[in-house]
């Protein structure tokens, strides 16, 4: 028989602080409770991966595979076959994709982390938000990874990226991180209630994935046109198209290049000095803020009836 | 004494769906169909757990008791009313549920810890006391999927008492696992209430709840129906299992049959052992029925010494008081007070006509040199 190795210990729970259990948590404490409770945060997202690669001697290798093999279709099919003309379109196609990958992989397989793990949600007690957070945390993680890759590309290549602009870099990430995060929740909790809000997520993210600039140039195919119709601010409504043209900005550096095919001056992405990229990125992540608010507080609403409908 | 768990006119309604909606397309195809209907599974609970209280939770299936444990512990949110909690609280409502399959029982160990809301650290500080209580030391490195059912639930139980946390929140779960491994829980939980630890119980076992309790609560359709002294309320739920056990064979109501009394013919109950132990019992009966009684002797400590029958001897009732005497010949019990709980068991039906917690308390006084609860006398071949 063990004997605790604390022994007999006098606590003092006259002053311990009293956690209250209510209909309806106030947003500050749901959020106070997320804060206490990141070390599951992060113990979900390693176990999460180590669960992924189990069995697998390549590992992480293999999380690199598809997002290269993705690259390596986009670049074959718009730089060779339909010859676009967009110099070093490896690295423009790059800095786009490692965004759209990390909002992807979050957001399509945010549906099931409620659903799939019912048992666990139906019998510990722990903010259900960190199972949606989790699986955002994966992404970032395969996000950081990529990221790396594509620097070590850069570098291998020559491509100086401009630098200047880099410290935006955290403030763009930043906002998407919290955009990812609150669909994820909001998701999360949704398909709880209707189950096939996960196959119609998919068609939705292949339609999202055609409105933002990471295959084509925003500048150089649909801006004229939208302009003309009055429509530019529309596009701009999607949240990850000023995302993706950021990490261009930084990644990709030039506005305007020569076509590699005709020689004709194509602009590729938006002229605007650094300051409006900066107002842009942060008036973004101040919005994006709000958002994830906004979604916890859904979370919570939707959080009631989660054991009758699970 | 400061209270660790306050519930507060808690109330939790379920809505039970008749025909469940649970996509996009059924939704928009049939709009308004789907009837639901709103289930009451707790009603306006009150009550208080103070430091260092032990206190069951009783109740038959469906009466609640599991909806309470798990809007305490806030896997569920209550609809109305509010919990306090003090202290750090640990939950076994299932054992195992966090666990992932494919990590090995030591990270598992870390993930639950953390799932318990316990740090990495004092996991850390811990994890050798978790081992060694599970008895998995061969198996702490193998994928759990791998684990037996027993296994499973012993790394789990190991992790919960392990954290040593403020309250402990068990429903249930020691039904399972094999009989020593249940001896040491129950070990490790009586070391928790030497702590000054709380522990909140839920069990349909009466024994279990007379052997650990200090205090009783009794649910029932999703009320609140006794809370008091553990002899009291297991009276409130013995009485209530019966109040609406199935009516016996013969037709009308149950029979209304109360025990009133029950009396020594010498006036006390101090016995010597060996000797004859006398009860008188004063039984009221609505109408004329048959019944055989049912003995329970217990220790002080909350131990089962006996519950049998008396089949063999069965008692008509007349309408109106009767006094039956109740007699075991050579009392085989050694020194020490126990209590003795009496019932009277319907012939034909089998259901619990009356029932009588604490009946009486025996002082037997004992001059011999055996100790224990009873006497053997073995005898001696050479």
């Amino acid at each position: 028989m063990s004997e605790p190795s604390t022994g007999v210990e006098r606590r003092h729970l006259d002053d311990a602080p009293v956690r209250v259990v209510s209909a309806r948590d106030p947003l500050r404490v749901r959020l106070s409770n997320l804060l206490a409770r990141r070390e599951l945060l992060t113990g979900l997202i390693f176990s999460d991966i180590r669960i992924k690669y189990k069995g697998s001697a390549l590992g992480l290798v293999w999380s690199m595979l598809s997002p290269a093999l993705t690259l390596a279709t986009y670049f074959l099919v718009f730089s060779v076959f339909l010859k676009n003309g967009i110099p070093n379109f490896v690295v423009y196609l790059f800095s786009g994709l490692i965004v759209w990958n990390m909002f992807q992989s979050a957001v399509s397989s945010s549906t099931g982390v409620i659903v799939d793990r019912a048992g666990l949600v139906k019998k510990v007690s722990f903010p259900r938000e960190i199972l949606a957070l989790s699986n955002v945390g994966a992404s970032v993680i395969y996000f950081g990874i990529q990221l790396g890759v594509l620097a070590a590309f850069l570098a291998v290549v020559g491509h100086a990226p401009a630098w200047g602009f880099l410290w935006i870099l955290p403030i763009s990430f930043l906002a998407l991180y919290l955009l990812t995060a609150s669909i994820s929740i909001v998701m999360s909790a949704v398909t709880v209630y209707l189950r096939d809000v996960r196959h119609l997520m998919e068609v939705v993210l292949q339609l999202w994935f055609w409105v933002s600039p990471v295959v084509y140039s925003y500048e150089n195919s649909i801006a004229a046109t939208l302009h003309s119709h009055g429509l530019a601010n529309f596009y701009f409504l999607n949240p990850v198209t000023l995302i993706i043209l950021t990490f261009q900005r930084i990644f990709y550096v030039a506005t305007t290049v020569k076509s590699t095919t005709t020689g004709a001056t194509l602009h590729i992405l938006p002229t605007w000095p650094m300051s409006t990229y900066f107002y842009l990125n942060l008036g973004l992540l101040v919005i994006m803020a709000l958002v994830f608010l906004v979604s916890v507080t859904i979370f919570g609403r939707l959080e009631g009836n989660f054991e009758s409908e699970l | 004494m400061v209270n660790v768990i306050e519930v507060e006119d808690v109330s939790k309604q379920f809505k039970i769906h008749h025909e469940r909606h649970q996509s996009l397309k059924e939704k928009i195809l049939h709009p308004r169909s789907g009837s639901s209907e709103v289930f009451r599974a707790l009603s306006h609970i009150n009550f208080t757990v103070s430091d260092g209280e032990t206190v069951g939770i009783l109740g038959r299936n469906g009466s609640g008791k599991s909806t309470l444990l798990k809007t305490i512990c806030g896997v569920l949110q209550p609809t109305s009313g509010e919990i306090r909690l003090r202290g750090s609280l640990a939950a076994l409502l299932e054992l195992g549920a966090g666990f992932q399959h494919e990590l090995s029982g030591r990270d598992n160990v870390y993930l639950y810890g953390s799932m318990l809301g316990f740090s990495r650290k004092m996991v850390d500080a811990i994890f050798d006391d978790v081992v060694a209580f599970s008895e998995l030391e061969q198996f702490i490195d193998t994928q759990v999927k791998f684990y037996s059912s027993g296994m499973y639930v012993r790394l789990a139980f190991a992790v919960a008492v392990n954290v040593n946390p403020d309250i402990l929140v068990v429903d249930e779960v020691l039904a399972v696992g094999d009989e020593r491994f249940q001896a040491k829980c129950i070990d490790r939980i009586r070391h928790f209430q030497r702590e000054g630890r709380s522990i909140l119980f839920v069990t349909h076992q009466a024994d279990q709840v007379r052997a650990i309790c200090d205090r009783a609560i009794v649910l029932d359709g999703g009320e609140l129906i006794a809370d008091g002294p553990v002899a009291d309320s297991l009276r409130v739920f013995r009485e209530h299992l019966l109040g609406d056990a199935p009516a016996p064979d013969a037709p009308g109501a149950p029979v209304d049959v109360h025990i009133d009394a029950v009396t020594s013919p010498t006036g006390s109950f101090l016995v010597r052992h060996g000797t004859p132990l006398h009860l008188d019992v004063d039984v009221t009966s609505e109408r004329a029925v048959s019944g055989f009684f049912l003995l329970e002797v217990f220790t002080r400590g909350g131990l089962l010494v006996s519950r049998s029958d008396v089949q063999a001897s069965p008692v008509s009732l007349i309408p109106g008081s009767n006094r039956i005497g109740v007699e075991v010949a050579e009392l085989p019990l050694l020194d020490g007070v126990y209590e003795v709980n009496l019932g009277l068991v319907d012939r034909p039906g089998g259901s619990v006509l009356a029932w009588r917690e604490q009946a009486a308390t025996l002082q037997v006084s004992y001059d011999g040199r055996a100790s224990g609860v009873i006497e053997l006398t073995p005898a001696i071949r050479q």
